[in-house]
């Protein structure tokens, strides 16, 4: 069986700019990949080349087996659920519509549109009566991201993506939707990427961590090496994970 | 006021209306598919909206003296009148049309693309809807203000209400220029009216 995800010598550069050099990597299927890095890394562009946002300038990258620029950018698109920062939810839309929409493109029949509304308003913590007919105005941001999860699900796509997602969220919150993406994520056995600049959060939600620094992947592994990989970066990330209140006891 | 004057300014009246809403229909048809065009299109914006533009800043009564040696769109009558005032009322709703798509949240379209709309889903889904109360102010606008310039339409023989207003002017009879000036500010608060109404039913986004 081929791999979910697989880049094969990916660059992308633009006005004279490397963002991403040479990036080979293969995501298993239900395998959860984390993107580490800061901003500017080049991860956001990695990601958008998966479902065809972007198209790599060298290289190529296989989705199912499928170089992207073999794949109909349509179909392709359909196939992978997308979750950014801002959550980009319709504003016009209820919730229930905003969940609904990628089954009805994908021409679902109503009722199962709305029984797959409800399941999925459901998994992901928002009770379907309260909140099918709301407007995303009138949800918290913890809640639209939710919605915005579900959205991602709603046709059961094979893959997914996530942009920084709970990247907005108060601290709190996040470590519930984390909670929430991890649960998620061993029920429906999806395989996902998930780009984010929070080492803990990568830790928590991967099976497996890569570290982008300036357009070039620098370490991958899994989270429990990952506190044994060397080099600047990733030191500089794990440091992260003691805090900069840790030390100050003994100073 | 004299039963003949009522029935004249009834009969003007409906012409009136009748010239905005033939010219209005052409130019919201023409102004919204041109907004949309120059939305896909990013190097004709400048261009396009600078000649809308220039189109405005010339005085009516000029445009309707400049169109009438135009062979096809000129000559004397309704015709030439539809013209100059669809090229007046294009601006506002080219504008807004393109405001309005353009000033679709980047998220709430990168989401829809990413989601694997067409481009016609994610115009008639997506953009439109958002973008439909700007689409329409404009089109308020560019009725309003056509509504007044449609009274200029007389002096090249395109009739309506402007008819009164000119030959009142030509006899200094103020009971004629009213006849035509009143219903024609009328026809203008009730067509702003009942536009701001239909822009404020519409959901805000």
């Amino acid at each position: 069986m081929s791999a979910a995800v697989e880049f094969r010598g990916v660059g992308y550069r633009i006005g004279g700019r490397e963002i991403l050099q040479d990036l080979s990597l293969e995501l298993a299927a239900g395998e959860t990949l984390a993107l580490l890095g800061r901003s500017g890394s080049g991860k956001t562009t990695a990601l958008k080349m998966v479902n065809g946002l972007l198209r790599p300038t060298s290289g190529e990258v296989r989705v199912e087996g499928k170089s992207t620029a073999a794949w109909d950018p349509i179909a392709l698109k359909r196939r992978i659920g997308y979750v950014i920062q801002e959550v980009g939810l319709f504003p016009h839309f209820t919730v229930a519509e905003n969940v609904g929409l990628a089954p009805r493109l994908a021409g679902w029949s109503a009722s199962r549109i709305r029984e797959r509304v409800e399941e999925l308003l459901t998994q992901v913590g928002l009770e379907p009566r309260q909140f099918a007919g709301r407007y995303p105005r009138e949800l918290s941001g913890g809640q639209r991201q939710r919605v915005g999860v579900a959205r991602a699900l709603a046709a059961d796509p094979p893959l997914l993506l996530f942009d920084e997602p709970f990247g907005a969220l108060d601290p709190v919150t996040r470590v519930e939707i984390q909670r929430l993406f991890v649960d998620l994520r061993r029920s429906l056995r999806k395989s996902a990427i998930f780009v984010t600049h929070d080492v803990r959060e990568a830790m928590v939600v991967a099976t497996r961590v890569g570290l982008l620094h300036q357009g070039r992947l620098e370490v991958l592994a899994t989270p429990k090496d990952l506190p044994r990989a060397r080099g600047r970066e990733i030191e500089a990330f794990l440091a992260c994970l003691s805090g900069p209140l840790d030390g100050e006891g003994t100073a | 006021m004299s039963e003949r004057l009522a029935g004249e300014i009834l009969q003007l009246s409906f012409e009136h209306v009748l010239l905005v809403a033939t010219a209005m229909t052409i130019a919201v048809g023409a102004g919204v598919s041109l907004g949309i065009l120059l939305t896909r299109r990013a190097s004709l914006q400048r261009g396009v909206l600078g000649l809308a533009n220039v189109m405005q800043t010339v005085p009516s009564l000029a445009l309707f003296g400049f169109l009438i040696p135009i062979p096809l769109v000129g000559g004397i009558g309704r015709r030439t009148a539809i013209v100059a005032l669809v090229l007046y009322a294009l601006l506002p709703i080219l504008r807004n049309t393109l405001t309005g798509i353009l000033g679709v949240d980047a998220a709430v379209r990168e989401s829809a693309v990413a989601m694997g709309m067409t481009g016609g889903q994610l115009l008639r889904q997506v953009e439109l809807p958002l973008a439909a109360r700007t689409i329409l102010a404009g089109v308020r606008v560019a009725t309003v203000t056509t509504i007044g310039t449609a009274t200029i339409a007389a002096s090249i023989g395109g009739g309506g209400l402007g008819v009164f207003i000119f030959r009142g002017l030509a006899s200094v009879d103020a009971v004629q220029i009213l006849a035509g000036a009143i219903p024609a500010a009328c026809l203008a608060l009730a067509a702003d009216g009942a536009l701001g109404w239909i822009e404020r039913k519409l959901s805000p986004a």
